[in-house]
């Protein structure tokens, strides 16, 4: 009877892959102060514009090199990846937990809710993301928390008009009508039978939305317009590198690798988390 | 004569029609059901027949009201039932069970069956002892206790309709409703849930509502038939008399369109060849 | 003269080697309907994909022929063979919605294959499809032909479908379940449309169905397939007085008679699907000997 299951495999070496990468910027980025070989604010300008470890001029100790003003490369990242971890976690959590509340009354309830609900979606919608965020961050003030609220604030609607089309597909189940018949209400209904069959969902599009969260701090912090521009962001290094790419190219280009191999990590570990963990793929 | 467990007077219901919904407004409402009056009496399998459109499913929505009607009066256990908002209807969802068609969809994937039989009876105050009732809904129905702990897509489609039957039994309603229950399975697997629901409602003393395309299971499982035609009864009475003496038209093209399982060379030129079909 | 269609040997595996046909063989001659009955998981319906060339890409043929009028499909260049089964075959599918797109009129997917396959004018393809249309009993066939799928009832659609197979004149149909998703009657509609236009036209029909009774009424061959393997060939009216196989006997006391209720509906004997699953087991040992 189990031709119709088309098993999903594979999700191994995409979950270890991705995970890993994910847990060695994590854990960097928590005990940075013990892990980066520098102090990542230190100027040193008889030290500027030194090259990655494996070019002639480099010197031990600076692996990936130094930018302009002569601070260590990889100590800038690994403490940028701090504000990008808090900024990912804080604005992703932020945004599902808002998202996905509206999302499963619009879908399982219907009627007025949906409409007042997707309403707000669609106009949302219609502004720009980006240029939503500079708009908001430049109302809100620079900082650490008005980044994350900004991205709360735009991103919940993706949340919302992926886990309202969920929902709405599980209400017409004959197993949401059996819980009626089995004398559940409307709210019990919702949380019993909805949402653990949206959960994947929900996993797989938070881990996503990190990574979507640091590209967005990436992009603030480029335009300076994110933390207070003495803490070294990725965005921030990308901005600087971007400077001197004649004459250091590996200051652009190694926070680039890292922004990149972060982001795509958050999708694919988010996609094989879901195959992994759903008991109907399984 | 004894009090039918339902008693159903001039109910008609109306939907919501999708198909001519004006792009902005609703969509104006499609009357299903147009007035139907009949009884269930108590401990009988009565099967509701008629082709798609005909109102069926809608007329055991009802019933259990998932639906709520827009006119007429349904009366359960002597209590009227009509127009109870959810909330009152919960302390008699026990009493109200339903068998669903596609045992695929009725079950939640992500719900073990343990948890599945078990839902129905924690929600009516019957949480105490629920390994030994989930136990005893599993024997009841022939699976072994070993699927207790089993996700849907691990049982065949005959063990996922018996594991809906369990679920609805659990509570030893007087009502179930049984909708379109086989159409979804195999000959031989339609043979052993209809056998099983026949031994079980008789135990039990169950009233059920057997909605059913098929007039061949209907003849052996009910008591009494309702023929629906476009949302009104064209025919009700005892199954055997319906049979072997047809009252309407309507029923005997739709007992002659049955293709038995043997030889008859006529059947398929009955009303001569060449005419056109109505 | 050589029979309509000839599968001799037919075995196919899935990509995990899994048999999923298990040496058929059967033969429709010119002009006879043979039924293809068995449960779901039987097969039935990948023969008749087989025969088409529409087999999905997870199911390998790894041996038997497949003779269509005495050609032999598996000889064929690709692209000759699908000219070849084109031409020659027609399919009326389960369910007629699926079957049909819904965002283009009835009247050019009709015609489309006449054109396109066989190569006839417009007007030729629309002289045809007319005169199909009227044999189907579609009295308004320029409303039909005008409508989109959604706008015609299931019986209709249906209809539709059957003039269609029957319009390029082909020489063998493979009818896949066509009356399953159909009321009571219109399937008997529909089934006395198909056994008129198929003795008017002699065409060949492979009928796939799970319904013993549509068997005894539509064919006059039958072939019962269980797990892949046609356990009993045998003439309908043979068959229906006196089945062989055990599995055979016990689908009939299954399925339900309203003329003897308490006769039928018996539930399939343990034993039975015992015997079934040794007799698979021993024809898989000894077909994987050879094929390691």
């Amino acid at each position: 009877m189990d031709e119709a299951r088309i098993v999903r495999r594979g999700a191994g070496p995409r979950l270890w892959l991705a995970g890993g990468w994910l847990l060695l910027v994590l854990l960097a980025a928590i005990f940075a102060p013990l892990v980066a070989p520098q102090d990542p604010l230190a100027q040193d300008l008889m030290l500027e514009r030194l090259p990655p470890f494996w070019l002639d001029g480099a010197e031990p100790g600076y692996w990936l090199g130094t930018d302009s003003l002569g601070r260590d490369l990889l100590s800038r990242l690994i403490f940028g990846g701090r504000i990008a971890f808090i900024v990912a976690f804080a604005a992703a959590i932020a945004a599902c937990l808002v998202g996905s509340t509206l999302g499963l009354i619009a879908g399982y309830f219907g009627g007025w809710a949906d409409r007042i609900i997707s309403r707000i979606v669609d106009i949302w919608m219609a502004f720009p993301p980006v240029l939503f965020a500079i708009l908001l961050v430049a109302v809100l003030g620079t900082g650490l928390s008005s980044v994350i609220l900004a991205i709360a604030i735009i991103d919940w609607t993706r949340f919302c008009r992926v886990i309202r089309a969920e929902a709405m597909g599980q209400s017409r189940m004959d197993y949401v009508e059996n819980a009626r018949i089995a004398g559940y209400g409307r709210i019990g209904i919702m949380l019993r039978e909805v949402l653990p069959n949206v959960l994947p969902s929900i996993v797989a599009l938070l881990s996503l939305e990190m990574g979507i969260a640091v590209i967005v701090e990436a992009i603030l912090s480029f335009v300076n317009l994110s933390i207070s521009t003495d803490d070294p962001t990725w965005g921030g290094i990308i901005a600087e590198g971007r400077l001197s790419i004649h004459q250091a190219w590996w200051v652009l280009v190694f926070p680039l690798i890292t922004l990149i191999l972060t982001v795509l990590s958050f999708s694919q570990f988010g996609e094989a988390l879901k195959t992994r963990f759903d008991p109907v793929l399984r | 004569m004894a009090e039918p467990l339902f008693s159903v007077r001039g109910l008609k219901v109306a939907l919501p029609d999708m198909t001519r919904k004006p792009l902005i407004g609703r969509a104006p409402l499609a009357e299903i059901l147009k007035g139907l009056d009949f009884d269930l009496p108590r401990g009988s399998v009565t099967g509701i027949v008629g082709e798609s459109g005909s109102g069926k499913s809608t007329l055991g929505r009802a019933l259990v009201r998932l639906l709520e009607p827009s006119v007429g009066s349904i009366s359960f256990a002597g209590r009227d039932i009509t127009y109870l908002a959810e909330a009152q209807l919960r302390p008699l969802r026990r009493d109200l069970q339903m068998i669903f068609q596609d045992p695929m969809s009725s079950l939640n994937p992500r719900r073990t069956i343990a948890s599945i039989i078990a839902a129905p009876l924690k929600q009516n105050g019957l949480g105490d002892n629920l390994r030994d009732r989930v136990a005893e809904a599993l024997q009841r129905v022939g699976l072994p206790q070993s699927f207790a702990g089993r996700y849907r897509h691990q049982l065949s489609g005959g063990q996922r309709q018996r594991v809906g039957i369990a679920r609805a039994l659990a509570l030893s309603p007087k009502f179930v409703l049984a909708d379109e229950i086989v159409s979804g399975l195999d000959v031989s697997t339609q043979a052993q849930i209809l056998t099983l629901l026949e031994r079980l409602a008789a135990e039990m003393g169950l009233t059920v509502a057997f909605i059913s395309h098929d007039l061949s299971v209907i003849r052996r499982l009910c008591q009494q038939v309702i023929v629906m035609r476009e949302g009104r009864i064209v025919e009700a009475s005892a199954t055997d008399a319906l049979f072997d003496n047809p009252r309407q038209d309507y029923t005997r093209d739709l007992i002659a369109a049955i293709p038995l399982p043997e030889i008859d060379a006529g059947w398929l030129d009955i009303p001569s060849a060449g005419k056109p079909a109505p | 003269m050589s029979a309509c269609l000839d599968i001799i040997d037919l075995s196919a595996v899935l990509a995990n080697g899994q048999r999923v046909l298990r040496s058929v063989s059967l033969t429709v001659q010119p002009g006879e309907v043979r039924a293809l009955v068995g449960e779901s998981g039987a097969g039935k319906t990948m023969i008749g994909k087989a025969v088409l060339g529409v087999l999905p890409s997870s199911v390998r043929i790894v041996e038997g022929d497949m003779r269509l009028e005495g050609e032999d499909l598996g000889r064929l260049q690709p692209k000759a063979r699908r000219t070849l089964i084109g031409a020659r075959t027609a399919l009326i599918p389960q369910d007629p919605l699926t079957a049909l797109n819904p965002s283009r009129r009835i009247g050019p997917q009709m015609t489309d294959r006449l054109v396109r396959i066989l190569g006839w004018s417009g007007d030729k393809a629309d002289k045809r499809v007319r005169q199909l249309l009227d044999e189907v009993q579609i009295r308004e066939p320029d409303r039909v032909l005008r409508s989109y799928p959604h706008e015609l009832s299931g019986g209709m659609r249906q209809r539709v479908l059957i003039a269609a197979a029957f319009a390029a004149e082909p020489r063998l149909i493979v009818a896949d379940e066509p009356t399953t998703a159909l009321d009571v009657t219109v399937q008997k509609q529909i089934l006395r449309l198909i056994a008129e236009l198929q003795r008017e036209h002699g065409t060949a029909i492979l009928f796939v169905t799970h319904d013993l009774g549509v068997v005894a009424k539509i064919s006059q061959k039958v072939s019962v397939l269980y797990a892949g393997k046609v356990v009993e060939e045998a003439d309908t009216a043979t068959l229906f007085a006196s089945p062989q196989h055990p599995y055979t006997r016990a689908l009939m006391a299954a399925t339900p008679r309203y003329t003897d209720p308490f006769a039928s509906l018996k539930p399939v004997d343990e034993t039975v699907l015992a015997g079934l699953a040794a007799e698979i087991a021993a024809a898989d040992q000894a077909w994987s000997r050879p094929h390691g």
